[in-house]
């Protein structure tokens, strides 16, 4: 299997998760396009760690900390989410405007 | 040759799931699909040899961030049952530009070269993860463990009901 197998599957899921983020109205669901995007970037990361630094961990090291970052992320994200369903009885990305101008 | 069936197939239960995960209706479906995906992904891990990663993955996505978003489906949504429109008016727009964005990055990687090592394969790994960890990067490590704790309160305090 060569590198660009797992470089242009990275993409592929990339641009799925990018295109959930932009459409979906369910704030949820806009969350988990995100954690989509981030496999995508930690497929990166650990293809090239395969590929061009074997020997070297410096990509999983990486995509450890992606991975933990992309956890307290979700933590934070879905106890937003929460909150606002609570205030404003619905997580349509779309209706929750206060903060634009 | 074995490889290739593996990767072929696994990379085609990604596409595949996270699809269903941009595209389904029901919520909580799109959730079991983001699960079967993330699960796809540890398998991808295993076959780059990073097998520490796989676990982690497995354990942190699929054990604890699946179980976060189902929790939040399951107090945010009298929507379950019903079918209200998931997609706003941008399907279109949002479709062309993910796929010039493919395009663009397919082409980038064909018009790179990559100087590939013939080093053979990686042996222990997760040794060597750990001796890295505690060594070179040990200032982001406890600065991600900081982060961590920071999240952690946060979520609380920001769920919490007042008053309570």
């Amino acid at each position: 299997m060569q590198l660009m197998h797992y470089l242009t599957l990275a993409a592929i899921l990339f641009s799925i998760g990018f295109y959930g983020l932009i459409t979906r109205r369910n704030a949820i669901a806009i969350l988990m396009s995100l954690e989509l995007m981030f496999n995508a970037v930690n497929i990166n990361l650990v293809a090239f760690n395969r590929f061009v630094t074997p020997t070297e961990f410096i990509g999983q090291v990486f995509a450890i900390f992606v991975i933990v970052v992309a956890a307290a992320e979700a933590t934070v994200g879905l106890a937003i989410v929460i909150l606002v369903y609570r205030n404003w009885r619905s997580i349509d990305a779309d209706r929750v405007n206060l903060m634009k101008w | 040759m074995m490889e290739q069936i593996v990767f072929y197939l696994f990379a085609f239960l990604i596409v595949v799931s996270a699809l269903a995960v941009v595209s389904l209706r029901n919520i909580f479906h799109c959730a079991l699909f983001l699960i079967l995906c993330l699960f796809c992904v540890a398998g991808i891990y295993v076959l780059l040899y990073a097998e520490f990663i796989a676990v982690v993955q497995i354990l942190l996505y699929v054990g604890a961030v699946s179980v976060l978003i189902i929790f939040a489906i399951m107090l945010t949504s009298q929507l379950a049952g019903r079918h209200a429109a998931m997609t706003n008016e941008q399907t279109f727009l949002g479709a062309f530009l993910s796929l010039v964005m493919l395009f663009g990055i397919v082409y980038a990687l064909t018009n790179t070269f990559f100087r590939m090592s013939d080093q053979g394969l990686p042996q222990k790994s997760s040794f060597e993860i750990g001796r890295l960890l505690m060594t070179t990067f040990v200032l982001p490590f406890e600065l991600v463990s900081v982060l961590l704790l920071a999240a952690l309160v946060g979520a609380i305090v920001i769920a919490r009901r007042e008053g309570t």
